[in-house]
């Protein structure tokens, strides 16, 4: 019985913050994507060659965690099989929180674009059951920066 | 050090190929991170712990490629990619490769 409450306290709790959490984090993706919309993003894998640009390897990264509502619902899922909507969108927002901090970089350094995007995602931690505990998203590409804002070439 | 995830840089020839050099770094958790993280599998939302580990231990890898770069007289490493597996329970691997090039 006090399992049983421990269980569906806990299920309250992820339920609780993981939606809030998710609602802020969206909210927040929004509104900086449309502020770095200006600096494009793209996979082309070679860059102009003229003019001729300064470059540097920027990186972006997140780990995030799925909540515990979230879990039992994917575990639940697996039962039926099916699109697992839960996962979907915790690795949406990682993905694109991790080319958010790519661009934020390149913004820095004052680049124009970011060439040759690449992606990478990892599973960092098992929780029980071999069930996704947490995940990494690494996002990568090289911005290209006009010569006069550049003045260390890395 | 020019290190770049493009294969060739607009303007600058490729001189000598000098095959490819790598550099990997394997990290683990200390505990009080992974309970915060254990907390965070509860509520879910971002480990920021992990992610200052996981950087850290990117950063330590690359350096780790630019040293074996200078070793063999490169001055630039082209087409870098990045790989991470975790190898065992709380500990990840980072992995870093590319191609060690002369640039005139």
């Amino acid at each position: 019985m006090i399992e049983l409450g421990i269980f569906l306290a806990l299920l309250t709790l992820g339920y609780g913050f993981g939606q809030y959490a998710e609602r802020r984090h969206y909210r927040s993706i929004i509104e900086r994507e449309k502020r770095l919309n200006a600096l494009p993003a793209i996979a082309a894998r070679f860059p102009p060659t003229e003019p001729q640009h300064h470059q540097a390897l920027v990186i972006g990264s997140t780990v995030i965690s799925v909540d515990y509502f979230k879990r039992f619902l994917a575990a639940l899922r697996n039962l039926f099989g099916g699109r697992v909507t839960a996962y979907e969108s915790l690795l949406d927002r990682a993905r694109r929180e991790s080319s958010l901090r790519m661009k934020q970089q390149a913004e820095t350094l004052g680049a124009e674009m970011v060439f040759n995007v690449k992606y990478e995602t990892a599973s960092i931690s098992k929780g029980r059951g071999n069930t996704i505990g947490s995940i990494e998203v690494l996002a990568y590409g090289t911005a290209l920066i006009r010569p006069q804002a550049a003045d260390t070439d890395r | 050090m020019l290190i770049s995830n493009l294969e060739l840089i607009p303007g600058r020839r490729i001189v000598e190929h000098l095959g490819l050099v790598q550099g990997s770094s394997v990290r683990a958790k200390h505990v009080g991170r992974d309970i915060m993280a254990g907390l965070k599998n509860i509520f879910g939302g971002e480990l920021k712990g992990y992610t200052e580990l996981l950087q850290e231990s990117r950063e330590e890898a690359m350096q780790r490629l630019r040293e074996q770069a200078e070793a063999v007289g490169a001055n630039a490493v082209l087409n870098v990619r990045f790989s991470t597996s975790s190898v065992a329970q709380g500990a990840a691997e980072i992995y870093v490769y590319g191609t060690a090039v002369v640039l005139e």
